[in-house]
């Protein structure tokens, strides 16, 4: 009966959360949260041990954490070529152009509506495909990588910018025409300001496929460094302890990349109901 | 006193939308010749011969292994793979698209309906929500997709192979889409409402049927559609590991390999239109739904 | 001459169902100083006729004169200053930041925009809320900083398109007796929309009551009583009688609806 301790685990991590979820304050939400993860973790490592699940399969862990103690210096040298060069440079460059060409088009009714179906339709496509014709097009270095970034994170950065340039409502448009103000000073005084919620959402969906798009386009070609030139070589290696660290690091690294978009976000719109409600 | 508002003109976007894509078009024609002049002019000057710019133009449209095909050649291998073959055949599109299609479909069940039922549990167990919810939102900044190919082959390694591991994939994207949105859509009733229901003395499952679910069903359409696009992605890149024979992600891969960019052109609009179908498919199904329940879609 | 002159303004919006006449031969006209409320029932054109003024609308007909000239040069000119139906704060902007905006657009140095902010806001009494922000303040304090707003730049008219409308009764009085104050004391003129019979006749010295279908101009009422108003001159014959004469006005207009 190997899995009894498995099963207690989880019925006494289960039991503290259910008592400590009555009180409801902001620690003890903190606390559940880590309970759950925990005991995820505890579970995982006890099952791989119990049941001497090989570590080809799933390795435990401490043996991840082992790994990513040891080959430190190759997860930095794969962080700064994959997230630094290849995802922040192309996230960087496709939010500009998008914020360009949603002030572009927003004067002009005909390009919006020519436009904005394409780029709706284009948002949902497995834009990831393109990764291997612009590898070929652009080389196996990040710069490629940056390429299939920018495409990926153009158009939804695109849709959700000109919709917030439209978000302004017909009041603060009446005040602005009433006060005679030129075309360059609404945009600046109004209808920037007013679409930081709609950009900053865009912003915040695309870190994540800024950091798919860094990683997929490297199984299609690369330097012999890389998150996913690693992953792809570890796997062929059966050194699946590797392969979970760059797992472990591609994850912090998108949590920690949101979070800083999202905490720009708070600074920059706080005055947005749904920031204040997060305040209060 | 309400505004009285000047009706738009109706223009409907037709117009302005096949005159972007023809832009399009001939932006595409002009790249085309573009990158793939380079080629042309080492061959011209191997061969110790001059080409015309008319000449130029020609064989730049229809080179056989083009850095860009032209869309012309990419419409030629399009229909060569939807049309052209028996659609049993490893080189037909539509047998491709078809085996990406039902891993994308039962990937997307699959998650679609167990993000529904955890979502339920969530929105009626405190400790559950304060469990899963806060690891559910932080999962959505991981970029799940880009560890698909290695979860083939781990699975692989371990004797699931076929169509079930990328379903796995495809459910895994599309669950969590729908988890957040559906907790977000049964968590819609406002005090009000609930106050009212608990006037009539209705019990848990009577407001989960009568106000919850059909106050949800915006929010889970929204979810619906981009869980399915994502499960669609997610069934692609999880046929990019090496070795895999079928399907769209397959396609696309070993067009890269032999430089055979018509047909990685060919799969990927084929990937496109299949992604323009299903979420076409759930806002159909959608707007039926909501118009049905009296919600203005 | 006149400060707002209307002759023979007539607006008419194409829909669906057929043109609807929202303004038909409005003939009217408004001398410097004066404080003119326009009263209605529900779709009479008074708030379109205050937006033609302010050139928000283009009247298909008629001529039409603010400050001497056309109403879009007016407008260019910052003619007027115009206060809506809702605050219209922007969210990202402090009280005095809101205030400050309209100036800014129009090119005030900075000392003269801080000098000019301070001066509006003791005006409506909101001195020492400027670095509020307006999600942090009550619907009437809200509604007095776009007033404060709309006085910012000192323009000798000022549009208001029922601005206490979503106001309650006590605020709504205690703004009525500020405004007053205020009109008297700066001499602009005023333009105001209301549905209120009291507060037309409590603020105005011309009531132009209008009536729908389709929108025009019944009768203009000159009121007899005092430029010097105390809020319970409202329980004063002359004030009953004037209401009277509104509501009468108001009911004949509006025929057999």
């Amino acid at each position: 009966m190997s899995t009894l301790p498995i099963i207690g685990v989880w019925l006494g991590g289960w039991a503290i959360n259910l008592w400590l979820a009555r009180f409801d304050t902001r620690a003890s939400r903190a606390a559940v949260a880590a309970i759950f993860g925990l005991t995820l973790i505890a579970l995982w490592e006890m099952t791989v041990r119990i049941h001497e699940v090989p570590a080809v399969i799933l390795p435990a862990p401490s043996q991840i954490a082992a790994s990513i103690v040891q080959n430190r210096s190759l997860l930095v040298t794969d962080f700064v070529q994959t997230i630094l060069r290849g995802a922040l440079t192309g996230w960087v460059i496709g939010a500009t152009a998008a914020i360009l060409a949603a002030i572009a088009i927003d004067r002009s009714p005909f390009l919006q509506k020519g436009l904005l179906p394409i780029g709706n339709f284009v948002a949902a496509l497995p834009i990831v495909g393109i990764a291997p014709i612009l590898v070929m097009w652009f080389g196996f270095d990040w710069h490629s990588k940056a390429a299939v970034v920018v495409v990926m994170v153009f158009f939804p950065i695109l849709v959700n910018m000109v919709a917030g340039l439209r978000a302004t409502d017909a009041l603060q448009r009446d005040l602005m025409a009433s006060w005679a103000a030129p075309y360059g000073a609404s945009l600046i005084l109004m209808r920037l300001p007013a679409a930081l919620p709609f950009l900053f959402n865009g912003l915040k969906i695309t870190t994540t496929l800024a950091l798919i798009g860094a990683i997929v386009a490297e199984f299609f070609g690369s330097p012999t460094k890389g998150m996913g030139f690693r992953i792809s070589t570890a796997v062929g290696r059966l050194d699946l302890p590797l392969v979970w660290a760059e797992i472990v690091v591609a994850a912090l690294a998108g949590t920690c990349f949101y979070a800083i978009v999202a905490l720009i976000e708070r600074r920059a719109t706080f005055w947005h109901p749904s920031q204040r409600n997060n305040r209060g | 006193m309400p505004r009285l508002r000047l009706p738009r003109p109706d223009l409907g976007g037709i117009l302005p939308v096949s005159t972007v894509l023809l832009v399009i078009v001939a932006v595409w024609y002009a790249a085309a010749i573009g990158m793939n002049a380079r080629w042309e002019r080492d061959q011209a000057a191997r061969a110790g011969t001059q080409v015309s710019a008319m000449q130029m133009v020609g064989l730049t449209l229809t080179q056989d292994r083009p850095v860009l095909p032209a869309p012309h050649q990419v419409a030629a291998g399009l229909y060569q793979g939807l049309a052209g073959q028996k659609i049993t055949s490893p080189r037909s599109l539509v047998w491709h698209a078809w085996v990406t299609l039902s891993a994308t479909l039962a990937g997307f069940g699959i998650g679609a309906v167990a993000g529904t039922a955890l979502a339920i549990g969530i929105v009626h167990s405190r400790s559950m929500d304060q469990s899963v919810m806060p690891w559910a939102v932080a999962s959505q900044t991981v970029p799940i997709l880009a560890i698909a190919p290695m979860v083939i082959v781990v699975l692989s390694s371990m004797g699931i192979t076929g169509l079930l591991p990328k379903a796995i994939i495809a459910a895994w994207l599309s669950f969590f889409p729908v988890l957040v949105g559906m907790v977000k859509g049964l968590r819609t009733p406002d005090a009000m409402q609930m106050d009212q229901m608990r006037s009539w003395n209705a019990s848990r499952t009577q407001i989960f049927w009568h106000l919850r679910l059909p106050s949800s069903l915006p929010y889970l359409f929204a979810s619906l559609k981009v869980a399915i696009a994502a499960a669609l992605v997610g069934t692609i890149v999880g046929e990019l590991p090496a070795g895999a024979t079928a399907g769209l992600g397959a396609r696309l891969l070993s067009g890269s390999y032999y430089g055979q960019t018509v047909q990685i052109w060919a799969a990927l609009f084929t990937a496109a239109a299949l992604a323009a179908i299903l979420v076409a498919i759930v806002a159909r199904i959608e707007r039926g739904t909501l118009a049905r329940i009296g919600h203005r879609a | 001459m006149s400060v707002i002159d209307a002759q023979n303004v007539s607006l008419t919006f194409p829909t669906a169902d057929g043109p609807v006449h929202a303004l038909s031969a409005v003939n009217l006209s408004i001398e410097r100083g004066d404080f003119v409320s326009f009263i209605g029932p529900s779709g009479c054109g008074k708030t379109t006729l205050l937006r033609s003024i302010a050139a928000l609308e283009t009247p298909t007909g008629g001529s039409l004169s603010v400050a001497g000239r056309d109403p879009d040069a007016a407008r260019r000119a910052r003619a007027y200053g115009y206060v809506f139906q809702a605050p219209g704060l922007f969210p990202w902007r402090t009280i005095a930041g809101n205030i400050a905006l309209p100036l800014q657009i129009m090119g005030f140095s900075k000392s003269e925009r801080a000098e000019r902010v301070a001066r509006v806001l003791d005006l409506v009494e909101l001195g020492g809320f400027g670095n509020k922000y307006p999600w942090q303040l009550s619907g009437g304090m809200q509604q007095r900083a776009s007033i404060a707003r709309a006085l910012a730049f000192d323009a000798d008219i000022l549009l208001m398109d029922e601005p206490f409308g979503a106001l309650d009764e006590i605020v709504r009085d205690r703004l009525n007796e500020a405004l007053l104050q205020l009109w008297r004391k700066t001499g602009k003129t005023i333009g105001f929309v209301t549905h209120s019979i009291p507060e037309a006749v409590y603020l105005s010295t011309r009531i132009v009551v209008m009536s729908p279908r389709p929108g025009r101009i019944s009768r203009i009422i000159d009121s007899p009583l005092p430029a010097d108003r105390p809020l319970d001159i409202r329980d004063t014959p002359e004030f009953i009688a004037l209401a009277h004469e509104v509501r009468e006005a108001l009911r004949d207009g509006h025929g057999h609806d």
